[in-house]
């Protein structure tokens, strides 16, 4: 029998420690999107020793690049992006204490012990079913890096959104079977 | 002879790239329908019905079925008594790509360098493919490809003592190692035979096909139907977390080859799979 839970951003150590391999989750709060070129850029900000343009601690990252808002909507089609094309990237980021990414697709062993070490879980969003996962997207703001159009960083208010715990703090993971 | 005006073509591109993003096909409604209907791990069914509700919402609310809404490759055939005024037929379609791009509020995911990837703005170009025929008909095979499917395509050139049995472990191979980033469920297209540039245009060019329709040679479709049955076996199911469906279809398109080689491309899509059909 698989838990239901409703998480609020940002997460504490109680939030993770509850999450097993394969629950639900519903989240609500602000989240961040980001992807390969946003990951690119934060990266070179932290080796030059620059302010990122989020903040870190607590937070979750998805990663998503959504279509354009047709008038009258917060925001687009909003699925998720292949994961582990920002796992060369997103141990960095566990180290300053984002604590949940969004995405979909297995990440690498060197990002699951990352995850391990720094008690962060991988949530799983489904791929494709992007204007469903839109509805669950109540505020969107880009927040930097507007030039990179859908790779932005934006700033997103999500009441519900509903996602899979793909790895939680103890080694589950649903990609293995 | 006959004249086709660069309007015609354009209007026709633009609608067939926003419909193609918004509506997916009857084929594929049925087949993952039928997946769910059939799917015995209870997750692997939940995740198949919310792709029938995503193309429900995607449908009604005049929304992308997935954020990424590809880039633009078209299959065209066009008669020697064609022609086309104005700017020509490349330059058509790529307006007509521009046009729906922008009306239909689609994602722009194209690159005009590959080194220095700054976004084109417009998602031009498309990818094109021609084929001249004799006659008046221009038909167009437009396809919305995304970039997460194709990714986890390959090209072999195997030899050919490999023979029919390498080929599907090839492609059972790919499908395997690419795990759930395709966004399963997928759709397989195979080329089998030409030359190395030729299988995997084979392989994008079979994906026009529907679903519900066998391949026309009785050896090639039970050639896709082991293929599917060995890819599902795999177990990767919807979204790689399990399931009886990996797979909604596997289509094998084949060509004449050099005596020393045996070319083979598996081109993988997911199950937003936008095709429409122009005929003009």
């Amino acid at each position: 029998m698989t838990d239901v839970h409703v998480l609020t951003t940002p997460l504490g150590d109680e939030d993770v420690a509850r999450l097993r391999a394969g629950d639900r989750v519903r989240i609500s709060g602000v989240v961040y999107t980001a992807r390969d070129a946003a990951h690119r850029r934060m990266i070179d900000c932290l080796d030059r020793g620059e302010p990122l343009p989020i903040p870190v601690e607590g937070q979750v990252i998805y990663y998503a690049g959504p279509s354009p808002a047709p008038p009258g909507r917060v925001i687009g089609s909003a699925g998720p992006t292949t994961s582990y094309r920002m796992d060369a990237y997103a141990p960095r980021l566990l180290e300053l204490g984002l604590r949940a990414t969004i995405g979909k697709g297995a990440r690498s062993p060197e990002m699951v012990q990352a995850m391990m070490r720094n008690q962060a879980v991988y949530l799983a969003a489904i791929g494709g079913a992007a204007a469903l996962i839109a509805s669950s997207i109540k505020e969107c703001e880009v927040l930097a890096y507007p030039e990179l159009g859908p790779e932005a960083v934006r700033r997103l208010v999500v009441e519900d959104f509903p996602a899979i715990v793909a790895n939680d703090i103890y080694g589950g993971n649903v990609y293995e079977r | 002879m006959r004249t086709i005006e660069f309007e015609t073509i354009a209007e026709a591109v633009a609608d067939a790239a926003v419909d193609a993003a918004r509506v997916l096909p009857d084929d594929v409604l049925c087949a993952i329908t039928g997946a769910r209907d059939r799917e015995t791990l209870p997750l692997a069914k939940e995740i198949l019905g919310q792709l029938l509700d995503n193309a429900r919402v995607a449908r009604d609310e005049c929304m992308p079925l997935c954020q990424d809404c590809g880039l633009a490759v078209c299959f065209v055939r066009i008669g020697s008594g064609v022609t086309v005024t104005g700017a020509g037929i490349a330059e058509a379609i790529n307006e007509g790509v521009r046009r729906g791009y922008e009306r239909g509020y689609l994602r722009k995911s194209v690159v005009a360098d590959p080194f220095e990837r700054v976004n084109t703005g417009d998602n031009t170009p498309a990818i094109i493919h021609f084929d001249l025929v004799e006659g008046d008909e221009l038909s167009i095979g437009f396809m919305a490809k995304g970039g997460g499917c194709e990714n986890m395509s390959r090209v072999a050139l195997l030899t050919p003592g490999q023979g029919r049995a390498g080929v599907i472990n090839f492609v059972v191979e790919a499908v395997r190692s690419a795990g759930g980033n395709p966004c399963p469920p997928i759709i397989v297209g195979v080329g089998v035979g030409g030359s190395f540039e030729k299988a995997a245009i084979l392989a994008k060019q079979s994906l026009l096909r529907r679903l519900d329709e066998p391949n026309p040679s009785k050896g090639l479709a039970a050639l896709e139907n082991e293929i599917l049955g060995r890819v599902n076996a795999l177990g990767i199911g919807p979204q790689g977390l399990g399931g009886d469906t990996t797979a909604l279809g596997v289509h094998v398109e084949v060509f004449p080859c050099h005596i020393a080689s045996l070319p083979v491309a598996v081109n993988i899509e997911c199950h937003s799979h936008r095709t429409r059909r122009i005929v003009l």
